[in-house]
């Protein structure tokens, strides 16, 4: 049998970068096949190309053995190749059965596409409503939509750009049930992520690039995660360098009993959560998403107004009504998880977004005026310092990548040396030397004498950063131990809502 | 009250609201398109003046009707060409329409004023409309009629077709829509046009089927209240028609308080002049108050698409 895709020699020029330089690979029917790299190794533009969105400056396409040349994406889904794209393309205020007509090529009347629709649900446990809004869907829900739009057109080359970055780990499961399904059934996937655990679970071979260039073609269950990772980087991936012997010092944040109300229909609050942070102390909050995370890091950073003053000090001092430009003054910075929209204005500059967070504590304003050198200088400090991939901090926040982005906003907050730091999600969607270089960075401010919060759903992050962890669920926090004194069977009972005291 | 004060009312009501009406179901279309023109005032009067010179000079309502669409959708294309080929603010742009429009038609009714036409007759023979309560039903010129049935087609046009279900999408999300292949730009063109022929329409109104003669700003705001009516009515034309109806209604009410009707007059006819803008402003409170259950509005309206990736 021909392999059903086969690459080789694409070549891809953009002005002033070679986005792939003679790529070749092939993927076999029924293959869920990984192609893995950093941020800006070229996956991207080789998917796009696949899918007919660009076309390659050189090489062959091959699909089941016949030369191809795919010149829209149109074409492509003629062909059997299906797309789920990471950022999803839909209509909040249309229904989701409206939403999948639009995306189809050919008119089918509403009520046969309903049927169809129901039927690959069926087949493959993708339960929707097909007239639910899409605005009232979570976004594993919206998930959902997007590959049942893929599967209505019998694809047998299925892409999937980063499917995980935004699901929980329970509807991860299920995503990787159905593609499991449709693997059994001969259908290949072409899993883009760079989630080498996630990898190791799922793929039958993995490709790796680098700077636009296949490093590698290996079968990732025989590989470590960590050999995978230096392949795709290029270098022996740096461990976190925790000085010896550290001690904690004073505490430097306490939280005494804070409670938070609802807010929403799919909000959780917290309720009497207490934990104090020493200076040098790097405490891990873990929990599954939706847990009260966003209720907690609101509440520390002032964003959810809060009731009690003795609620939450910093260094003795109680801050519990002020507001976040009250508590950044008193040395509180936070990062929240959503990095474009609420961390950062798309369409202002860095420098501007500096000046949002940094002013006070910098001196960026004078009598009510913007010192546009300082935010300048110190937004330089920051994309040099963290090795962001910007045209200078005149570029808007918006025209970065993710991980840049992360990049950026991580150094923006750790280099105020703020004296406690509260981030939520710091490595979210950035690739593994991006993240070890947050992770260090991280350290190395506690090591400085700053108390932090982490709060994460990934646990080996937990555990190579935390010195201390607590455990979120439905709103309620664990005490606090330290790492060591976990195992990770103990964590996940935690997370799961099965605590020490009440099982016994 | 006696049935005939009755149906006076009534007939008063219906022709007060007709013209409110028509042009707000254009206007719907248009900002369900994701498109923000706020130039209705000034469409319809363009629509008004051509629609009154039409039945001056040939006598021939229908084509003057016909006409003065055209008018309203060669007028709509000029806040077209500036909003959406050349992306400028649709604020700013509806707004110089506007003027544009209340100038133009100043202009060209000159000489115009205090020529009477006649109106345009009821649609259905004499013979169907003897009994007072059938003139209720039958007694109504062809744009009455017309109104209604612009109501339901609307309504099939956005919930039951293809091309209404691309025009929702487009004003909804213009980047998606143009990523899976849609021509948002030519989309909101059509949208736009229809906007234009029907704020036309509703202009050739007042010459047509209220006041037979052309007076200078004879709309009255009356565009103003249509495009408050869309919100008013959440996006919907069912809704949209009760609102039209309940604004003629009070309109109607200002009319007989200015007259000395009666109980009427204990509320100053200011205060009811302003009843349609209380009641706009009170629903949009509402609105955002129950902001759990979507506003409904287009949320990409008013914003300029520039497909830039």
């Amino acid at each position: 049998m021909p392999n059903r895709l086969e690459l080789s020699g694409i070549t891809k020029q953009f002005p002033g970068v070679l986005a792939n330089d003679h790529v070749s690979f092939a993927v076999k029917p029924g293959e869920i096949h990984a192609l893995l790299g950093e941020n800006g190794a070229g996956k991207s533009t080789l998917v796009k190309m696949i899918y007919g969105i660009m076309q390659p400056d050189g090489g062959e396409i091959r699909w089941n053995g016949e030369p191809v040349v795919v010149p829209n994406p149109k074409a492509a889904r003629r062909l059997g190749i299906g797309m789920v794209f990471q950022h999803f393309s839909l209509f909040e205020a249309l229904t989701v059965l409206e939403n999948i007509a639009l995306g189809m090529d050919a008119k089918i009347p509403s009520r046969e596409l309903e049927a169809r629709i129901r039927e690959v649900m069926q087949t493959y446990g993708l339960l929707l409503d097909p007239h639910r809004t899409v605005a009232t869907l979570s976004v594993g829900e919206r998930q959902r939509i997007e590959i049942v739009r893929a599967l209505l057109l019998n694809p047998k080359l299925l892409i999937m750009d980063e499917p995980t970055s935004v699901l929980t780990p329970q509807e991860v499961d299920q995503l990787f049930t159905v593609l499991r399904q449709l693997a059994s059934e001969g259908c290949s996937i072409l899993y883009i992520s760079h989630k080498l655990h996630e990898i190791k679970a799922l793929c039958d071979t993995a490709t790796i690039l680098r700077g636009g260039k296949l490093v590698d073609t290996c079968d990732p269950k025989a590989e470590t995660s960590r050999s995978m990772a230096e392949k795709m980087i290029g270098t022996g991936l740096k461990d976190i360098i925790k000085p010896e012997g550290r001690r904690f010092g004073e505490p430097k944040l306490v939280v005494n009993g804070l409670t938070t109300r609802k807010t929403g229909d799919f909000d959780v609050p917290v309720a009497d959560v207490s934990f104090t942070v020493r200076s040098g102390e790097i405490l891990g909050i873990a929990g599954v998403a939706g847990n009260g995370q966003n209720a907690l890091l609101d509440a520390l950073s002032g964003e959810l107004k809060g009731e009690e003053r003795e609620a939450i000090s910093i260094d003795g001092r109680a801050i519990g009504l002020m507001d976040t430009t009250e508590r950044r003054r008193h040395g509180l910075c936070a990062v929240p998880e959503e990095r474009n929209g609420h961390a950062a204005v798309g369409d202002f500059s860095l420098s501007d977004n500096s000046v949002l967070t940094a002013r006070d504590r910098l001196g960026m304003v004078v009598l009510g005026l913007i010192n546009s050198g300082a935010a300048k200088t110190y937004t330089g400090k920051v994309i040099a310092d963290f090795a962001v991939k910007a045209l200078g901090p005149a570029a808007t926040a918006g025209s970065l990548s993710g991980g840049n982005l992360q990049k950026y906003i991580m150094g923006r907050e750790i280099l105020q040396k703020p004296t406690v730091l509260v981030v939520s999600q710091p490595t979210w969607g950035v690739d593994a030397g991006a993240a070890a270089a947050i992770h260090q960075a991280l350290v190395d401010l506690a090591t400085a004498g700053s108390a932090i919060v982490v709060i994460s759903q990934d646990l080996d992050e937990l555990r190579a950063l935390s010195d201390t962890l607590a455990v979120i669920n439905m709103g309620r926090l664990s005490a606090s131990r330290p790492i060591g004194d976990f195992s990770v069977e103990e964590i996940g009972l935690l997370m799961g809502g099965v605590h020490g005291e009440e099982a016994a | 009250m006696t049935l005939e004060l009755a149906i006076a009312i009534i007939v008063t009501v219906v022709g007060a609201s007709t013209p409110i009406l028509i042009a707000a179901l254009g206007e719907l279309v248009v900002e369900k398109s994701g498109v923000l023109n706020l130039g209705v005032e000034g469409m319809m009067l363009v629509g008004a003046i051509t629609g009154f010179v039409v039945v001056f000079t040939t006598g021939n309502h229908y084509l003057a009707i016909l006409l003065a669409a055209g008018a309203g959708v060669a007028t709509s294309m000029i806040f077209g060409f500036l909003t959406l080929s050349l992306s400028a603010n649709q604020t700013a742009t509806g707004l110089a329409l506007t003027i544009f429009g209340t100038g133009f038609s100043a202009l060209a009714g000159q000489g115009y004023s205090a020529r009477p036409v006649t109106l345009l007759g009821p649609l259905f023979p004499s013979e169907l409309a003897t009994h007072p309560i059938w003139r209720v039903l039958f007694g109504y010129s062809a744009l009455v009629y017309f109104s209604f049935a612009m109501v339901l087609a609307v309504w099939w046009f956005l919930k039951k077709t293809r091309a209404g279900l691309i025009l929702r999408a487009v004003g909804e999300n213009d980047h998606s829509a143009h990523s899976i292949g849609y021509s948002v730009v030519a989309v909101r063109y059509g949208a736009v046009a229809f906007g234009g022929a029907m704020a036309g329409i509703a202009g050739a109104c007042f010459p047509l089927l209220l006041t037979p003669q052309w007076a200078e700003r004879m709309t009255a705001g009356r565009g103003w209240i249509a495009v408050a009516l869309v919100v008013f009515a959440s996006w919907k034309p069912f809704r949209l028609l009760a609102g039209a109806y309940l604004f003629g209604l009070v309109m109607t009410m200002e009319l007989y308080a200015k007259a000395g009707g009666g109980p009427l007059s204990a509320i100053p006819a200011e205060l009811w002049a302003a009843m349609p803008y209380l009641a706009t402003v009170v629903v949009l409170v509402l609105i955002s108050i129950r902001r759990d259950a979507s506003s409904n509005a287009p949320a990409c309206l008013g914003r300029p698409f520039l497909p830039s990736n």
